[in-house]
């Protein structure tokens, strides 16, 4: 689909709140978010009620709400962190664009405010080309293209179904590289998009992240919950694993991942020695399933995203069962939400969405 | 924990500058606050006769055609004429730990902020920390200052592998085929990307010669530019099989390539005409080439560049020779190649000092 013919009503914004107040995160973002549609989704876990200012066209959904569509047996997918993924859920439209509630809009290189919105569905709306590198990166953008030497059979690309964003300030750093780095944060900001190339695995961080919610929609899910897992990023590790299976399963589909532009400003808020003194059981975890991504095969047969989201769960229970019973407990939990993705979710987008 | 090297080493008794030129070298007086502490290798490329002017000052040695027959007798024919292919020549006589190539309209470029951009100091520190081919970090190389790894990146994945290769970019003059530059030929690459990247294991780029680092020990036998220019169907495709048969080496070793970082401003756009002939065959026949290089897979036993190239020369024979028969010469020619190499730069003990061309 070309940016073009992209309207406002064919986005949601999905909101994670793990904080009761979004007046100051939602008016910082008002000149960027104010002209789509925002699914607020309330931590299940938090207590107090949700201040949202004036102004936004949103929906909120709390935990009587998750309750009512999943049961309340299932209602713990959503807790933390993962509540964005009732959002996923429940939304209708053709692209899902989700940000972190203790994020705030970037300023480029210039000092321009950076339009995460717009970036990513640009980056959504324009090829990707996984099976070549382009070393002057996305050759889709203005003033680049496809180099010397690139095969011009590939030149078309494959849709780009996913697009991972960045952070200034606070980087996505895991706890024990941010007790050790305290003052560290990231003032460079690179002017790059690139597509991930196929097979090349890496850390899908769900801070500030879009994509296609038909096709990678059900390869998105909440499954892998650490024992101790907190209210703090670098005490979860969910995003990461799911953003793993997706990008096996884009592969496989033949769809594109891409990554860099657009930043976002995230701020500093907790304190990672408190964070490492719990059991790095995140960090341990991904130890075990390296090998695993490196060479888990989809067979031909897996032709939907929901197929191979089951098929992933079989291999997870059969190669990470025995390793760990949190591998077992994500196998089930990838099942289940494929469940509720054909049950709750609305299947196909009707054009110009509800 | 990533750690950049600080501060950068000169490495100016480790390292040699390889330039192949036919014109001139007036764009080193740009360079010598950079070039100046470095051993230079000139490749003369075209008629021998013509006398190639170095600036004063410049330490060098300089090898014309004549010079490339005498060394290597008939197995000169593997080294191309008529093309910047022959700076390989350089690349097989140096005696250095690693090897910075440059074109000879390549000039120094600027960052952002206005500075002067060292671009050698940049390749050496590339090349000097680890790569990361396993696992793609989304902050790109971890080991750049102010960046490193992020949340989920395994930590055994941490420590890295050598990095073999150094590709850097160009600002001004971006490097685009025929077709491209005929078809946008007001576009220049203003963007200056901040970033430094490993590229992964079982991908393949483009590999342009013209900024480029590599560590000779770890993978200079691969850096073979191929059959190109006089005599030859085809041109300007010499970096990118040297580049495609690198990788899969690089894959296959262990070792990194690293691309991004650093820019520098290129200044001459070549006739797309003259270039569209040079490369018309290779358009086609990369369609080919590149499954031939994502499929091969070396085997175990190949533990060296050198049984891994010879290897691969046989697998260009066996099924490249299918599309063309140019492909049976240049398998031919990288066993000469690696031949010629091993000669040159026999291990254990010096190489024995050969008689140079015209040298400072």
């Amino acid at each position: 689909m070309n940016q073009e013919d992209i309207k406002d009503s064919d986005i949601d914004i999905v909101i994670g709140a793990l904080q009761p107040d979004l007046t100051s995160f939602l008016n910082e973002w008002r000149p960027v978010f104010s002209r789509f549609h925002l699914i607020i989704v309330k931590d299940p876990d938090l207590k107090e009620q949700l201040n949202i200012p004036e102004g936004f066209d949103h929906h909120v959904y709390t935990k009587p709400d998750i309750e009512k569509a999943v049961g309340a047996s299932s209602t713990i997918l959503f807790s933390g962190y993962s509540c964005r993924y009732f959002g996923y859920l429940v939304s209708k439209k053709k692209y899902i664009i989700s940000i972190d509630d203790d994020c705030l809009p970037a300023r480029d290189n210039e000092g321009n405010l950076v339009d995460p919105v717009a970036q990513h569905i640009t980056n959504l709306t324009t090829p990707a080309t996984p099976f070549f590198f382009n070393t002057l990166y996305d050759p889709f953008r203005d003033g680049a293209d496809f180099v010397r030497g690139y095969p011009f059979s590939l030149r078309s690309g494959v849709t780009c179904a996913l697009s991972c964003g960045l952070w200034l300030n606070l980087a996505d750093y895991d706890a024990p590289t941010q007790a050790l780095k305290p003052q560290q944060r990231n003032s460079q900001y690179v002017d790059l998009i690139m597509t991930v190339p196929a097979r090349a695995l890496l850390p899908v961080s769900g801070i500030n992240i879009a994509f296609e919610r038909e096709m990678v929609g059900p390869a998105l899910f909440p499954a892998l919950r650490l024992a101790r897992e907190g209210k703090l990023r670098w005490e979860t590790i969910e995003d990461i694993w799911s953003g793993m299976c997706a990008k096996v399963i884009c592969d496989h589909l033949g769809l594109g991942v891409k990554t860099g532009l657009p930043y976002v400003w995230r701020s500093a808020k907790g304190d990672p020695i408190e964070s490492l003194k719990k059991e790095w059981q995140g960090v341990k975890l991904m130890e075990e399933v390296v090998p695993f991504f490196q060479s888990v095969r989809l067979p031909r047969t897996a032709t939907t995203t929901e197929d191979c989201v089951a098929e992933m769960a079989k291999s997870v229970r059969e190669r990470l069962g025995s390793v760990d019973p949190v591998f077992n407990h994500a196998a089930d939990a990838m099942l289940q939400w494929v469940k509720l993705w054909k049950s709750v979710g609305s299947g196909s987008s009707t054009p110009g969405g509800a | 924990m990533a750690t950049p090297v600080s501060p950068i080493p000169l490495l100016k008794d480790e390292l040699d500058i390889v330039i192949p030129t036919i014109r001139n070298l007036d764009f080193l007086e740009m360079w010598r606050p950079f070039f100046q502490p470095y051993h230079l290798i000139i490749v003369q490329d075209g008629d021998p006769s013509k006398v190639i002017k170095v600036p004063e000052g410049f330490d060098y040695e300089l090898y014309n055609r004549n010079d490339i027959n005498r060394i290597l007798g008939p197995k000169a024919s593997c080294i191309s004429f008529k093309d910047s292919a022959c700076r390989c020549f350089g690349f097989m006589v140096s005696k250095k730990k690693y090897i910075y190539t440059i074109d000879d309209d390549c000039f120094v470029a600027k960052e952002p902020s206005g500075k002067d951009i060292n671009a050698l100091e940049q390749h050496i520190k590339n090349l000097l920390t680890p790569s990361t081919p396993f696992f793609f970090n989304t902050l790109y190389d971890p080991y750049q200052a102010g960046a490193d790894f992020v949340r989920g990146y395994p930590f055994s994945l941490r420590e890295g592998v050598p990095t073999a290769v150094s590709h850097g970019l160009w600002l001004n003059i971006p490097d685009y085929d025929a077709p491209t530059q005929l078809v946008k030929p007001r576009e220049r690459n203003t963007r200056y990307v901040d970033a430094v990247m490993t590229i992964p294991k079982g991908t393949l780029f483009p590999m342009c010669g013209m900024n480029l680092g590599f560590n000779r020990e770890l993978i200079g036998p691969a850096m073979y530019f191929g059959l190109m220019g006089d005599g030859q169907p085809i041109g300007r495709y010499d970096d990118m099989w040297a580049g495609w048969c690198t990788k899969v080496i690089c894959d296959h070793l262990g070792l990194g390539v690293k691309t991004g970082l650093p820019y520098i401003w290129h200044s001459k756009a070549s006739n797309p005409f003259v270039n569209l002939k040079k490369e018309y065959k290779g358009i086609y026949w990369q369609e080919e080439i590149i499954p031939f290089f994502q499929t091969t897979t070396l085997p175990k036993e190949c533990t060296t560049v050198q049984k891994c190239y010879i290897e691969l020369s046989k697998h260009v024979k066996a099924k490249l020779g299918k599309v063309d028969e140019y492909f049976i010469k240049l398998a031919d020619a990288m066993v000469t190649w690696i031949e010629a190499w091993d000669e040159l730069n026999p291990s254990g003990g010096k190489a024995a000092e050969l008689a140079n061309g015209a040298s400072k």
